[in-house]
């Protein structure tokens, strides 16, 4: 528990300092327990849980977007649980309840508890299909294709530069697309 | 979309450096600013007699009130656009105004003064202040609600109720130069009751905004 916390703030250090594997292991590392966590607010709301694949890339969006809101002195969870204690809430409060989210539901985590994905995300998908072409090809290239942000450039006869730009706008769009739903 | 795969789009957008919270809430307020001065100069302008206020104490302590007050709502709102934060630890920086205006009004007290304590209360620009300080909050508001939605405030009526202290205290900076009412009993009614009005305006709009 305590080992895994400075693991991800170790992980969020290297990141933050160029590291993208550093950062793709963090979010690997990090998203069983936002699944958990998001299966136990949803049942603690009397909601079905095939939700929460939705919430658990709702939140994921976030951590991207304002990680530079983490302070690299500070321990990385208690900032990673209130993003995710917000999406939550918010996620339900959109669904009409008002709720009251248990902060032990970040707090720990059952280790046996099953949380691997089970009813696929809908949302993020749905959105991207309403972003503009470009930054929905570079998006699905990287994300789905596998393909790298170089092979993506050669690709769309693309500078890198450009697809990193088309990259990050999508993310971004994504998520205000989510917001706005 | 399935999870791996979004994952896998945020490794490759790890390169991307987003600017730091304070850095964009800086660069918008410094972009309002000359809005508001503007608003100052075209309505109301520096009052004539300055050079003889300034050697009033009381006309100085009006600044180190309203800059007080624009300095620790900027450090208070600031911490507030991370999401783990609250007000704890914190929220004493704002009782720095409030703890100078009753050293002001103590010191008043102990002075003899002219004027009966209610019409220093009462002055001459209360409906001057009522009106100058929000309408000249209103540019720098829209900027340091701008600037903290580049954060992450989990709490945005309270993060916009602080970006209403940022306004107002600058506005007031401004209004204070205007306003020949130095008695800090003055200051403490109706900038106060100004300031509480942007600080109302700042929390129903940054309930709205400042969600991310």
């Amino acid at each position: 528990m305590r080992e895994r916390e400075d693991e991800w703030t170790g992980l969020m250090r290297s990141a933050i300092s160029g590291d993208s594997a550093a950062y793709h292991r963090l979010l690997k590392s990090v998203t069983p327990v936002l699944r958990a966590a998001a299966r136990r607010g949803l049942a603690r709301a009397g909601q079905p849980a095939d939700q929460s694949e939705d919430i658990v890339q709702d939140i994921l969006l976030a951590v991207h977007l304002k990680r530079h809101t983490w302070d690299a002195n500070a321990p990385f969870a208690p900032w990673l649980f209130a993003i995710a204690r917000n999406k939550l809430i918010d996620a339900l409060r959109r669904r009409g309840r008002r709720v009251f989210v248990n902060i032990d539901d970040f707090a720990e985590t059952i280790p046996s508890e099953p949380a691997a994905e089970t009813v696929p995300a809908s949302e993020v998908a749905a959105q991207l299909q309403a972003l503009p072409a470009r930054q929905r090809d570079v998006l699905q290239s990287i994300a789905v294709d596998s393909a790298s942000i170089k092979d993506t450039a050669a690709k769309f006869a693309m500078s890198e530069g450009a697809v990193r730009v088309a990259l990050h706008r999508g993310l971004a769009s994504l998520t205000a697309k989510l917001r706005e739903q | 979309m399935d999870t791996d795969q979004l994952i896998r789009s945020l490794a490759a957008d790890n390169s991307h450096r987003a600017r730091p919270v304070g850095f964009v809430l800086m660069l918008a307020l410094l972009a309002a600013a000359p809005v508001s001065v503007a608003m100052f100069f075209a309505e109301l302008g520096v009052r004539p007699d300055v050079m003889t206020a300034m050697r009033n104490p009381f006309f100085d302590l009006k600044f180190a009130v309203t800059l007080a007050l624009a300095i620790s709502a900027i450090a208070v709102s600031l911490h507030l656009s991370r999401p783990e934060a609250s007000l704890r630890g914190f929220g004493w920086m704002l009782l720095v105004p409030a703890g100078l205006l009753v050293a002001g009004i103590s010191g008043e007290m102990m002075t003899p003064q002219r004027l009966p304590m209610m019409t220093r209360l009462m002055g001459r620009n209360s409906m001057v202040c009522l009106t100058a300080i929000p309408a000249m909050s209103l540019p720098l508001l829209a900027a340091a609600l701008f600037g903290l939605r580049h954060g992450a405030p989990t709490r945005p009526a309270v993060a916009g109720a602080i970006a209403g202290l940022v306004s107002a205290g600058l506005a007031a900076t401004l209004y204070a130069s205007h306003c020949s009412d130095d008695s800090p009993l003055f200051v403490a009614t109706w900038y106060t009751i100004a300031t509480a009005l942007v600080a109302a305006i700042g929390a129903l709009a940054g309930s709205r905004m400042l969600r991310f």
